[in-house]
């Protein structure tokens, strides 16, 4: 297994995209925290490209490089290894070169600026998200044979997850607004991973206005060892739930 | 020689002729205080002295020899003054009991006259000093320690009712109800406090007009600063900062009137400053600095300037609960400005609506702060801005300036 991870890095970080992923967060990082006297507000504006780019390239890359490689992995289905193996290998050879384009491009220099909690918060949250969408992508890719038809589903729950679902959430509040939601809206977070991701790195940066009226709720539940805890856990499980699912329909399918 | 000697003697009796007592246990001080003349000195030495209640009916000046200690035992209170003049240092009180009937104090001074209290400590007490209809009295460098409880058992740190001209000046008040608390208090001047971790306010007034407030650190406190129904305040060079909570402001003015609020620092408060039903107020030269909300102003004030303020990394800057406003916007410094100066002449040229729509949007429905900072949130704050419908239309900087207002620091 070691070897053929070994093998699908090699391909994929010697493949131009990645490293041209790389220099564009690295690019962006430097900038960011360049202009802002404020490293607050350097954070804030990273905080928007973990949201949004991290998880596009995430989706899209893993998508298009699993259907590429379709042809290696029938190639390896060949060979007397299981099916486990072979897909679980594919896939941390994905996470393992997206998280290190990551580290290198957010991780390092956010680490040289802003190298505290906070700092370690982006970090951790932005490579979770990483490792969600790699999952979320795998998952897509299993579903169907038609390359075209992967991408659009990765895309669509890209679009789902990152920009309808606040939208979503917020006209559930307004519709619901003469009940009590502040429960439910911490609920409705649950199940977006971007939105927990987002939360906890809020809850390091705006702590004073999160704690108004609702955000006494939230303060109370994210900023205790269990919320966090729970959130973290809560993130993990989005990135076992759609690999794990993948799997199963992976196993059974004909080739 | 003679001449002048003779004047002097005319002229401060009682200084010279006063005497001095030196008392060592608790029945001496009880003892001395009932035969001692008026302008008499009393020198206490370190020790404890176990009483309450003592009555101090005439012109003393009480002065503590390396903080003696007076206990109350949680019985009663331990000093009551009711005679001018009166001076107490040097005196470390404790223990005083609470009472819901009473508001038992460790010094209470009743209806006298330039009293001074300083250099005294005050650990665990109910009250920490009372002034009730006193006036010209002062309270100087004393430091009031509490531990606090629930609201309706545990008093304020230094407590004045109906007072005028008194000094507070260089007090440390901590884990009381309100630390430094005013009610008819006029023509007074409160300076270099430094009021924290109260379970209430760290410093609460009102009906009391024409009073300075300068120099102050109000930090950490239950629900930050809240002053009421006075005119004629002037505040300048206070720190307000670290007030977190679901109803914590860095300062909560409601019926304030003609008031000068100029050079503060609001920082880290969950409000910076929270204004309803304020008029002809002056905002000057102050420093929003991370506040959840800097400046929310409920749409019942009117005729405030708003002018010359630096805005510096706030959630929101401005927040508001109505379409109807008519308070002015001048010449202050927002970060979150994005627009441009083709003149060079330092200020936009266009102007800045500070109130975005998320904010509005959050007045209503408290509960979508979840979504803050998310695409949603940022893509409607974007579309308010460049189509305005929700936001109140006129409550605008019309010269926002491009770079910081210079503000002197505050070097108190």
């Amino acid at each position: 297994m070691v070897k053929v991870i070994k093998y699908v890095v090699y391909d994929i970080i010697r493949n131009r995209f990645v490293i041209g992923y790389t220099l564009l967060l690295l690019v962006m990082s430097l900038s960011f925290f360049g202009f802002e006297s404020d490293p607050n507000k350097g954070l804030l504006s990273m905080l928007n490209i973990i949201l949004m780019v991290v998880p596009l390239v995430s989706i899209i890359f893993s998508t298009i490089h699993f259907y590429n490689s379709y042809e290696f992995l029938e190639l390896l289905s060949a060979q007397p290894m299981s099916r486990k193996t072979i897909f679980f290998s594919q896939y941390l050879g994905v996470c393992i070169s997206l998280s290190l384009a990551f580290l290198f491009g957010v991780g390092l220099p956010t680490y040289i600026f802003e190298g505290s909690e906070r700092g370690f918060t982006l970090i951790s949250s932005g490579l979770l998200l990483t490792l969600i969408f790699v999952s979320i992508a795998f998952f897509a890719s299993v579903f169907t044979r038609d390359k075209a038809k992967g991408i659009g589903i990765a895309l669509g729950l890209w679009f789902y997850l990152c920009l309808l679902y606040d939208g979503l959430v917020l006209s559930a509040l307004l519709t619901l607004s003469d009940y009590p939601m502040e429960k439910a809206s911490l609920v409705f977070t649950a199940f977006n991973p971007t939105d927990l991701a987002r939360i906890l790195v809020l809850m390091k940066l705006d702590v004073s206005a999160l704690m108004g009226i609702t955000g006494a709720v939230f303060q109370n539940f994210f900023s205790s060892k269990i919320g966090i805890s729970v959130a973290f856990f809560l993130l993990i499980l989005w990135i076992i739930i759609p690999i794990a699912w993948a799997f199963k329909l992976f196993n059974k399918k004909d080739l | 020689m003679k001449k002048l000697l003779a004047i002097l003697l005319f002229t401060f009796p009682s200084v010279v002729f006063a005497k001095t007592w030196q008392v060592k246990n608790i029945i001496q001080l009880q003892n001395t205080v009932r035969i001692a003349q008026k302008g008499d000195i009393i020198e206490v030495f370190a020790g404890e002295y176990l009483f309450k209640d003592l009555n101090i009916d005439k012109s003393l000046t009480i002065i503590g020899k390396n903080f003696p200690v007076f206990d109350a035992q949680f019985r009663g209170e331990i000093l009551t003054i009711t005679a001018n003049d009166v001076s107490i240092s040097g005196i470390e009180f404790r223990n005083v009991g609470e009472t819901s009937m009473i508001d038992w104090a460790a010094i209470k001074v009743l209806e006298s006259e330039r009293v001074m209290i300083f250099n005294n400590r005050f650990n665990h007490c109910y009250f920490g000093i009372y002034l009730s209809s006193s006036n010209h009295c002062s309270v100087q460098n004393n430091r009031v320690i509490g531990i606090p409880k629930e609201e309706q058992t545990t008093g304020n740190g230094i407590h004045a009712w109906k007072c005028d001209s008194i000094r507070i000046q260089h007090n440390y008040v901590e884990g009381h109800r309100d630390g430094i608390y005013f009610e008819f208090v006029t023509n007074s001047i409160i300076e270099h406090n430094y009021s924290t971790k109260n379970i209430r306010y760290g410093l609460h007034f009102m009906f009391s007009h024409r009073n300075a407030y300068q120099y102050n650190t109000f930090a950490k406190n239950g629900a930050g600063v809240a002053v009421m129904y006075t005119k004629g305040v002037l505040m300048k060079y206070n720190t307000f900062k670290d007030n977190w909570g679901g109803s914590a402001f860095g300062i909560l003015l409601k019926d304030i009137s003609d008031s000068e609020i100029e050079h503060n620092i609001f920082n880290s408060n969950t409000v910076g400053v929270y204004m309803e039903g304020c008029s002809r107020l002056n905002f000057k030269e102050n420093i929003f600095n991370q506040n959840g909300i800097a400046l929310r102003i409920q749409a019942n004030c009117d005729e405030n300037n708003i002018e010359h303020n630096n805005f510096l990394a706030n959630t929101f800057d401005v927040a508001t609960n109505g379409n109807a406003v008519f308070n002015y916007l001048k010449e202050n410094y927002w970060d979150k400005y994005e627009g441009y100066d083709l003149n060079h002449d330092g200020k936009g040229d266009i102007s800045y609506r500070p109130v975005s729509l998320f904010s509005t949007l959050i007045e209503r429905m408290p509960q979508a702060m979840i979504l803050l900072r998310s695409f949603t949130a940022t893509l409607l704050d974007k579309i308010e801005k460049i189509i305005p419908s929700l936001t109140p239309e006129n409550l605008k900087d019309e010269n926002p300036r491009m770079k910081p207002n210079l503000i002197q620091p505050i070097n108190a």
